[in-house]
């Protein structure tokens, strides 16, 4: 008999699901190509794809189409664009992670502090000099990803000093509290090492401007791994959102899982802070949308938070790049600008729910 | 069956949990008992590991400090006092959580008897007809059911409950207890209680601790624990009298 109620959940269930997994795809897919098209020098889609498809079948026949542009496709937007993805995806899962991890709906990377924490440390690997031969860049990423991890351990510790449940006001307030002060320290570190006004907004709104293959290559491995376990861990997570306690009675290794949890955090707002600078919101607005879709089980919400959050940043991106055309917005301007009202918008109805 | 030996739970330099030991048998319902602020749900967290704590606790001989979380899930189970759900879950979703302690591998899928159990838990607890509900729509005492429902599902050997009839109507607590007290006849099984409501304590228990202030003021059997005498002194209200005179509003 079993059987019934199962069968009764289930089924709409998984038709629901699959159906969100093909529109994630596909928007993924229309996105990026849309993404790679526009821009100050357009590419028609149709040119777009001819491109593609040559590219991967290694055939020259359309030399008719201006090498330049080629360039432009493969060398400038096409590591822009896939570098947007995979930092929307990495932002977008690890604020998902944070949400069932200190049950609350608006954790993130920006509003905990993690983000401008990572901001400071590649900051100052850059200042300090700080760099590993070879991969220059590697020594700021994982400066940033330390400064990651050390921020979030800090701020919930400090949290816990203060308020013994970690409620959700008081953790935002000592995130917020200690992103404005890790910002400005950011900020007089750069203004000191006497680089321009342009590096300030970098760290504090973030770019994805004339990133190249070589950031993608510099991500890809931290992403995949971040991503990948974080993935596996969609029971604890389930377990987690009904609060610490639960979660440790229903027989999860709570410090454990939280420590991992919170270096693999680390991990992906770090890397995604050291290519990108600080974007905020993108772990709470795209999660929120997810669950609003597909509900708040782990086990959809995490893949579908890679998928939605890599479309999103792509978009995102794009806007920032064309709206002022020739000019570029700070993408932080463009999601921060989305994040603040959808960031209200939970906080009341999570008050409402409260009074009631 | 468990056994706690001298178990102490020190917060900011005040002893909320004091020295305390017990025993609870097989079959046992086990009450626990005292004022607000007396130490009960924190000597639970002291069971459990859940706080830092001096003292042992044995199940079967077996020091539980000592064993991984995913099998002291499996043999205890835990119906916290709080549920505040923050996001939508389904209430199957919630009941099929219970299953967490006997997961095996990354993407563990639920197994046939993992549903065979969420099956028996929902219709035990008379939640059927809330299964597909979002958790954030039900009353308390609904919430209340599916978190026990929850703890049947995990399917463990002793229950600690913390006010499990809390939120509930007084049918509810009945029924709520009935089903206990079927569930801990089976071999090898227990049940530890924290209970406000005498009442309840005098129709179901079998064993009763009273505390004040961290300590165990009183333990046995439960008519030798709910003394006038010990109560007045604990709560500092004569209860019987009071109980005495609610019940003349009945008497014809």
């Amino acid at each position: 008999m079993y059987k019934e109620d199962e069968m009764r959940i289930n089924n709409k269930n998984k038709s629901n699901t699959v159906l969100l997994y093909i529109i994630a795809s596909v928007l993924l897919f229309i996105v990026f190509l849309v993404s790679i098209s526009a821009g100050s020098v357009g590419i028609t889609l149709s040119d777009t794809i001819k491109l593609l498809t040559d590219h991967i079948s290694d055939s020259g026949h359309n030399l008719a189409i201006n090498e330049s542009l080629k360039t432009i496709l493969f060398n400038v937007r096409m590591p822009r664009v896939v570098l947007a993805a995979m930092v929307g995806a990495a932002l977008s899962v690890s604020g998902a992670a944070m949400q069932g991890l200190l049950k609350n709906p608006l954790a993130e990377g920006s509003t905990l502090g993690i983000t401008s924490g990572g901001a400071l440390g590649a900051v100052l690997s850059l200042t300090l000099g700080i760099h590993i031969p070879v991969f220059k860049q590697l020594g700021l990423a994982i400066t940033s990803i330390i400064f990651s991890f050390l921020s979030i351990v800090l701020i919930l510790s400090l949290t816990y000093k203060i308020d013994k449940g970690l409620s959700t006001q008081t953790i935002i307030l000592t995130g917020v509290i200690f992103s404005m002060f890790t910002s400005s320290l950011t900020s007089l570190l750069v203004t000191l090492s006497g680089d321009s006004l342009k590096q300030v907004v970098f760290w504090s709104l973030g770019s994805f401007s004339g990133r190249g293959w070589s950031h993608v290559k510099l991500m890809l491995p931290f992403f995949v791994a971040g991503t990948a376990v974080l993935l596996t861990l969609s029971h604890e997570l389930n377990a987690f959102s009904l609060g610490e306690e639960q979660a440790r009675y229903l027989g999860v290794n709570t410090k454990k899982i939280k420590l991992l949890i919170l270096a693999l955090v680390s991990m992906l707002v770090g890397i995604s802070v050291s290519v990108s600078g600080t974007i905020g919101f993108v772990g709470l607005v795209v999660p929120h949308i997810t669950r609003l879709l597909a509900g708040p089980n782990f086990k959809k919400l995490l893949p579908l938070s890679v998928l939605f959050g890599a479309s999103f940043l792509m978009l995102t991106d794009l806007v920032s790049r064309t709206v002022l055309s020739p000019r570029e917005l700070p993408i932080g301007v463009v999601t921060s600008f989305i994040g603040a009202f959808l960031f209200i918008y939970i906080f009341y109805n999570y008050s409402n729910k409260k009074s009631r | 069956m468990l056994k706690a030996e001298n178990l102490t739970v020190l917060i900011d330099n005040k002893k909320i949990v004091n020295d305390v030991s017990f025993e609870a048998d097989e079959h046992d319902i086990l009450m626990v008992i005292g004022p607000n602020g007396a130490g009960k749900t924190t000597l639970i967290r002291a069971i459990m590991g859940a706080v830092p704590h001096s003292g042992r606790v044995f199940l079967n001989g077996t020091d539980i400090g000592k064993l991984k979380p995913k099998i002291l899930a499996q043999k205890i189970g835990v119906l916290t006092q709080k549920h505040q759900p923050q996001f939508d879950h389904t209430v199957y979703e919630v009941v099929s959580l219970g299953r967490y302690a006997y997961k095996k591998g990354f993407f563990g899928e639920l197994s046939r008897e993992d549903k065979e159990k969420i099956h028996q838990a929902i219709m035990l607890t008379g939640i059927q007809d809330l299964v597909e509900q979002s958790v954030l729509t039900l009353s308390g005492g609904e919430l209340q059911r599916v978190f026990l429902a929850q703890l049947f599902a995990q399917d463990p050997k002793l229950l600690i409950l913390d006010e499990p009839t809390n939120h509930l109507d007084l049918q509810y607590q009945i029924v709520i207890f009935d089903i206990i007290s079927e569930w801990v006849k089976e071999k090898g099984r227990a049940v530890i209680s924290v209970v406000h409501d005498l009442n309840l304590v005098y129709s179901y228990g079998t064993r009763a601790i009273l505390m004040e202030n961290g300590r165990i003021y009183s333990r046995g059997n439960v008519k030798d624990v709910l003394t006038r005498d010990n109560l007045k002194s604990v709560y500092k209200v004569d209860v019987a009298q009071w109980m005495q005179s609610l019940l003349k509003n009945w008497s014809d």
